[in-house]
């Protein structure tokens, strides 16, 4: 789960990063009497869930009240790579010297989390990588252990930081480990970290990822979760507990397991590939689901207007066929749909999930054994339709 | 012989009373692995299956003399429970738990290597080694004993392979589900030196997916240390990058971990992809 630029800031604040002090508006006249109480010249800053708002010209610099109101008028409702702008972060704007980098994330290979920091400020670190890899300093650090000083020290020589602002970097960097931890976060990044006129650390923009297996007991940042950006399809799942992801095929895939989810997919375009024919999703009920999770997830599919048939593939394990054949005669008992729906049930019960099915007389239902052979009739569906 | 698993491994379930806990203790039981006891913090004293509970792991170890233990505790306690079996010295723990934190795992990760312990999982099916012993969720009848060592990041789509292989008369020597979590106890490479070095495996089938760069290792492996044949099938050659594919593992970030590079270097140290889990026992068989 991201989180917004304003509450990222608002999280490092509260483990004592300096941020500047603005707030968020939703209209141009907040926008405008916010920048009115900060005085002075302003940054207006779209909120969106996704990189590149200055290219897209979400980000404005504002001299004077009308005009911060103007430019809000202007980012407010703009589509910034399918995300509409809902809100904006009026800052008040700095003097800045120096822009520098300072980021932490977990590195898979190393199994440890890693603090990058670099002199290269301002820019995306991944550009940075590709064209100066020398100006990234990085530091492995040793979760039993926590991030030492001595790190710290290194970060600060390796990017030639001034000597009088190592304490203070000092502080931010273990400010920024502890915010990290504590909110399992899987990213945490400050990019721009001004070096501002009067030599003080200011933290201009951050960017914060948080382990969505960890929101059990972070109640409050799962709270801050912003779904209005994503399809309405992708929260409903959520609810469900479905791992559901939307693609832009026309084969409406139901499939128990992650992997077999994805060899699902893998199928139905490597035989749908020639005639333009795909998944239209990702979508994984999970181990021992029951009806009402299979129902859960029919609906999902149902309500995407691009799906022209519905490949169900179950293996039971823990999975019960019959349960899952229960799910599929409740979600069509709701749902009249003539869309032709392949299924394949194999495992656990699948005489009586095979016999449920049967007795439901559900229209256009056509029963395949193997996985290709369900992902060819998936395809040949679409095509005859 | 077999890996890891076999008819000497005396089992603990870690979690015995809880819903799942107990639906595949019966299951396990019914496979005949030798399930020697249970932990649940609380309920020590009670019995569970014929069972003893225990409130800790070591109690239940050292009353039991296990060699193995089989987590089913949820995600939120998953972690503690992991280390309470490696602080009580079992030689294998295999976890089956979903949804656990990375931050939980990585101190988990850190514990493991100063340790003697093999961690298996977590959020895996866990191991079965044909008519001897199942630890873990793999429903036992799709397979038959045989000589392919089967390792595997996925759940059900292991159970694809397994059960295509047997359709074709092709039994297994041991199916290891390594987990599709990003950071794990076992690694491929683990499991493919533990099967080159296993004289009941004669063959192996390695099933991957997308995210990080476990196969890509694990193809370097094979090119430098297998002697033993192996067939490959890699899921997520439709996936889209920067979004998670179900598992916490199953992601390509920044260009790394697609499926067309992992089966670009297996191909490049001989080792033959299947398109399809179905051509998966062609390719054993040809």
């Amino acid at each position: 789960m991201n989180l917004h630029e304003y509450q990222a800031k608002s999280r490092l604040e509260a483990f004592g990063i300096p941020v500047p002090h603005g707030q968020v508006a939703g209209t141009p006249q907040e926008a405008r009497r916010i920048a009115e109480n900060l005085g002075g010249t302003v940054v207006v800053k779209a909120q969106v869930l996704t990189g590149g708002r200055g290219k897209a010209g979400g980000v404005k610099l504002a001299w004077t009240p009308a005009e911060a109101e103007a430019h809000a008028q202007a980012i407010l409702g703009m589509n910034i790579k399918g995300h509409i702008v809902r809100q904006v972060l009026v800052d008040p704007a700095s003097a800045i010297k120096q822009e520098i980098y300072l980021g932490i994330t977990n590195d898979r290979a190393a199994r440890k989390p890693v603090i990058i920091c670099s002199a290269e400020g301002g820019m995306d670190i991944e550009e940075v990588n590709r064209r100066k890899p020398e100006a990234i300093i990085r530091e492995h650090v040793d979760p039993l252990l926590g991030l030492c000083d001595f790190q710290i020290n290194a970060l600060a020589s390796g990017i030639e930081l001034p000597y009088p602002l190592w304490k203070q970097f000092r502080r931010l960097a273990q400010a920024l480990y502890d915010c990290f931890i504590a909110s399992d976060a899987t990213l945490c990044e400050i990019n721009p970290l001004a070096i501002t006129e009067e030599g003080d650390l200011l933290a201009l923009d951050a960017k914060m990822s948080i382990d969505d297996n960890s929101l059990f007991r972070h109640p409050d940042l799962a709270a801050l979760r912003d779904t209005s950006a994503e399809p309405e399809a992708e929260t409903r799942a959520r609810a469900a507990n479905l791992s559901y992801v939307r693609l832009d095929g026309q084969i409406g895939c139901l499939v128990n397991g992650a992997g077999l989810a994805m060899a699902t997919m893998d199928m139905t375009s490597l035989y749908g590939e020639a005639d333009g024919i795909g998944p239209a999703n990702f979508l994984d009920i999970g181990g021992g689901a029951d009806a009402e999770t299979v129902a859960a997830a029919l609906r999902i599919i149902l309500t995407d207007p691009d799906v022209k048939a519905i490949l169900l593939n179950i293996f039971g394990g823990i999975t019960r066929a019959d349960e899952v054949a229960r799910g599929v005669i409740q979600a069509f008992s709701e749902f009249e749909s003539d869309l032709p729906k392949i299924v394949r049930l194999v495992g656990t019960n699948e005489e009586e999930g095979r016999r449920l099915l049967e007795e439901a007389h559900i229209p256009n239902i056509i029963t395949a054994t193997t996985l290709s052979e369900a992902a060819r009739k998936a395809v040949a569906a679409v095509k005859g339709g | 012989m077999a890996i890891l698993i076999n008819l000497n491994t005396r089992l603990l379930v870690q979690g015995i009373t809880g819903q799942q806990g107990l639906f595949h203790t019966r299951q396990m039981i019914a496979y005949g692995t030798n399930v020697v006891g249970g932990i649940t913090p609380g309920k020590g004293g009670q019995w569970v299956e014929g069972k003893p509970v225990f409130d800790t792991v070591r109690c239940a170890a050292e009353a039991t003399g296990a060699n193995v233990s089989v987590i089913y505790v949820p995600a939120p306690f998953a972690a503690d429970a992991i280390l309470e079996a490696i602080d009580a010295e079992l030689p294998l723990i295999v976890a089956i738990t979903e949804g656990i934190p990375v931050r939980d795992m990585m101190r988990v990760r850190r514990a493991l290597d100063q340790s003697q312990s093999r961690l298996v999982g977590p959020n895996c099916p866990g191991l079965l080694t044909p008519g001897q012993s199942k630890v873990g969720i793999m429903p036992g009848h799709i397979a038959m004993p045989g000589s392919v060592g089967v390792v595997s990041r996925s759940g059900t789509l292991t159970y694809e392979a397994i059960n295509a292989l047997t359709q074709r008369g092709i039994g297994q020597s041991t199916c290891v589900g390594i987990g599709g979590d990003p950071i794990n106890g076992t690694s491929f490479l683990d499991v493919l030196q533990m099967f080159e070095d296993d004289p009941d495996t004669e063959k192996v089938v390695l099933i991957g997916e997308i995210g990080g760069t476990d196969e890509q290792k694990a193809a370097e492996f094979i090119g430098q240390h297998m002697t033993k044949p192996v067939v490959a099938f890699i899921a997520g050659r439709r996936a889209p990058e920067g979004r998670t594919m179900g598992h916490a593992g199953a992601i390509v970030e920044g260009g790394v971990g697609t499926a067309a590079e992992k089966i670009a270097l297996f191909q490049s140290v001989g080792v033959r992809v299947a398109d399809t889990p179905e051509q998966i026992p062609e390719l054993v068989a040809s």
